[in-house]
């Protein structure tokens, strides 16, 4: 009996105590602040609560044309960063060469710098003003810099690839190294070529990884503001560029706050939908569900 | 189900098999050579054994016939075919490895359909062979599992359909029972035999360390030491007339006197002395009358000596142990520590009591000695 009762929970009450400190401190850094946006955006600067301002924002043409990028750019970044992620860490993980490894910790480094360092770096590269459009200018003697896609969806698209590929990557290369040789030469004394090797084996076995990278992306490329900001494309106005605009240029605090509730419920959604995904699909490709 | 219950395959089955032949391969790693001038024929239809310890070589020589490994000289050929420079997928071979390996998002069926899928077979063809296959290795009711719901002898089972569905030309086995437990492997030895029976055309390479596995299975066994051929030659004759001492000691325990030949002793025999002991055993080819070198005797050859043995070497027992279905008699022959394995004794000798232990001078072996 005395195993039993050692084995039990030893007082309960006093253990849920200890959720409390860290309810306390998301309620005070998050919950409440978010309460507020909420309660913000549906009563405005009156007291009563009223969808009417999520009803003008919704019929706004530039907050759809917002959310319309949003989701655009959100979508190819995280495209891209899933097609190059799964690329360069095919290619790291199962085409040895020297300094592979050192590349891989290379690009890894790219988490840790803020988003708008690529903005800027890639000002210096493609920008107007920038390396390339001034060598091509002084070869071909162009009037006007002919590159110019970085103050287009292009550019925005092109950056967060940039920022958001070791994302990918990072899974995708602990995922391939989990794969047995063994599977890959069988596959291949079987007849397989690569990409047979690549779509069948490889893949399935990365979808889990594939799915977390990309989803991660998904999520951070919708709530990406530096980049948007910094490389200030013509007509790209993302969700959190508006809830910026609206709240720092326009002082339109309420569609600033209802603008960022559909930002957050977007991001919520998007999560429900990796959660899902990766229950059903991801674990069954890993062979574990 | 196993193996040896299932049904044989059609002789549509498999390719007809193809002998495999090394010229001269040399393996190197960075620099260290793993296999040197390395030159072996396997028979059309045969199941050779290549063991040896491990780093020996015999992995590196499987897998450059897979085309895993590409030789810095020499030539593989499987029939009449020059397969050194191909691809692995291209060379038409079948391969089993230690840890099955595989695929484990995929059923069963689609396991060994796989190869026939790369190979781009007719769909009407590969359901008939995916079923054949698993049928002939008794997995016939599992096409719809994964992997992971089947035992280690299981998936071992299908690891082999898989390679046997796409007519392999040979069939590379990797040390294919080494992952599963004693008794398993036991099994599996005897199934893998009874499936060779019912494919007598299939070239079987079959790397292993474990001798009894190679002993078993296999028409002849190659000896691998430090990245080149040791021993080669039919089973039987390898274990009864081990050439070398590396061969006598790795394949099966061996007792190994220090001798001195005196001279001849009759039609194929010649007297060898062990210190005050005069014995008979068979000649050696090339050792000559005077030359210092070993007796090899078989632990289960030596006896308790009888009056028809002319061979008796007088010991001291020094342990006894019963290890269920023999004993074996640890020995002191005039400081040579000597192994007698016998059937259960009812009353086994003491430590320390004196045993003259006799032999049939056919079951001795001269070998000469290693230098360097």
């Amino acid at each position: 009996m005395a195993e039993t009762a050692l084995a039990g929970p030893l007082r309960p009450a006093s253990g849920r105590l200890w959720i409390a400190p860290p309810l306390l401190v998301l309620a005070g850094l998050f919950f409440y602040p978010l309460s507020l946006i909420a309660i913000q955006a549906l009563t405005g600067d009156g007291n009563q609560v009223s969808f009417d301002h999520f009803a003008a924002v919704f019929r706004s043409a530039l907050f759809l044309g917002a959310l319309g990028h949003t989701i655009e750019i959100a979508v190819a970044a995280s495209t891209g960063c899933l097609v190059l992620g799964f690329a360069i860490a095919l290619v790291l993980s199962f085409v040895p060469f020297p300094g592979a490894r050192e590349i891989a910790r290379f690009i890894d480094t790219f988490i840790a710098l803020p988003t708008f360092l690529v903005a800027l770096a890639f000002t210096f590269i493609y920008g107007s003003a920038g390396v390339l459009n001034g060598a091509l200018i002084e070869l071909f003697g162009f009037e006007t810099p002919p590159v110019d896609f970085l103050y287009s969806p292009w550019g925005v698209i092109l950056a967060e690839i940039t920022v958001y590929t070791p994302f990918v990557l990072r899974p995708l290369m602990a995922a391939f190294s989990l794969i047995e040789a063994a599977q890959i030469e069988v596959a291949s004394s079987l007849g397989a070529r690569a990409p047979r090797i690549v779509r069948e084996i490889i893949l399935p076995a990365a979808m889990p990884a594939l799915l977390a990278g990309g989803s991660q992306c998904l999520l951070l490329t919708v709530n990406e503001f530096g980049i948007v900001l910094f490389i200030g494309a013509k007509g790209v106005i993302t969700l959190p560029l508006l809830v910026y605009d609206k709240a720092i240029q326009e002082f339109d605090y309420t569609a600033a706050c209802v603008i960022a509730i559909i930002n957050v419920a977007l991001s919520l959604s998007l999560y429900m939908v990796y959660r899902t995904v990766i229950a059903r699909v991801g674990g069954r490709n890993a062979g574990v569900v | 189900m196993g193996l040896a219950a299932a049904q044989p395959l059609s002789p549509s089955a498999i390719a007809g098999g193809e002998g495999i032949s090394f010229e001269n391969i040399t393996v190197a790693y960075r620099g260290h050579v793993v296999l040197r001038d390395f030159s072996l024929q396997i028979r059309h239809g045969e199941i050779m054994a290549l063991i040896g310890p491990s780093g020996s070589g015999k992995t590196t020589a499987l897998r450059a016939v897979a085309g895993f490994v590409r030789p810095q000289s020499g030539r593989i050929r499987i029939g009449e075919s020059d397969v050194t420079d191909l691809a692995p997928y291209a060379r038409g071979i079948g391969m089993v490895v230690q840890n099955y390996a595989l695929f484990p998002h995929m059923k069963i069926e689609d396991n060994v359909a796989f190869g026939l899928r790369a190979q781009k077979a007719e769909t009407g063809l590969i359901a008939e062979r995916v079923k054949e296959c698993l049928r002939m290795v008794g997995m016939g009711a599992y096409v719809g599992r994964y992997p992971r719901e089947l035992s280690g002898g299981q998936q071992q089972r299908v690891a082999i359909a898989r390679a046997l569905a796409v007519q392999p030309r040979v069939l590379l086995l990797d040390e294919p029972l080494s992952a599963l437990d004693a008794q398993i492997r036991r099994s599996m030895v005897e199934e893998l035999a009874k499936l060779h029976r019912d494919l007598p055309t299939l070239t079987v390479l079959y790397v292993t360390h474990d001798q009894t596995e190679a002993l078993t299975l296999a028409d002849r066994i190659a000896i691998m030491k430090d990245g080149r051929l040791s021993a080669f030659g039919p089973s039987h004759g390898l274990y009864s007339r081990p050439p070398n001492r590396f061969t006598a000691e790795f394949l099966g325990r061996a007792n190994l006197l220090p001798v001195r030949i005196e001279g001849p002793a009759g039609a194929g025999l010649v007297r060898v002395r062990f210190g005050d002991v005069e014995l008979t055993v068979p000649a050696h080819a090339t050792l000559e009358i005077g030359a210092e070198c070993l007796l090899c005797i078989r632990p289960h050859d030596l006896r308790l000596a009888e009056p028809h043995h002319g061979n008796r070497l007088g010991a001291a027992v020094t342990h006894v142990q019963w290890q269920g279905d023999h004993h074996v008699l640890t020995l002191d022959c005039a400081g040579t520590i000597l192994r007698l394995v016998s059937a259960p004794l009812r009353e086994p000798p003491a430590p320390g009591a004196p045993f003259d232990l006799g032999f049939a001078d056919q079951d001795a072996t001269l070998i000469a000695p290693e230098h360097g």
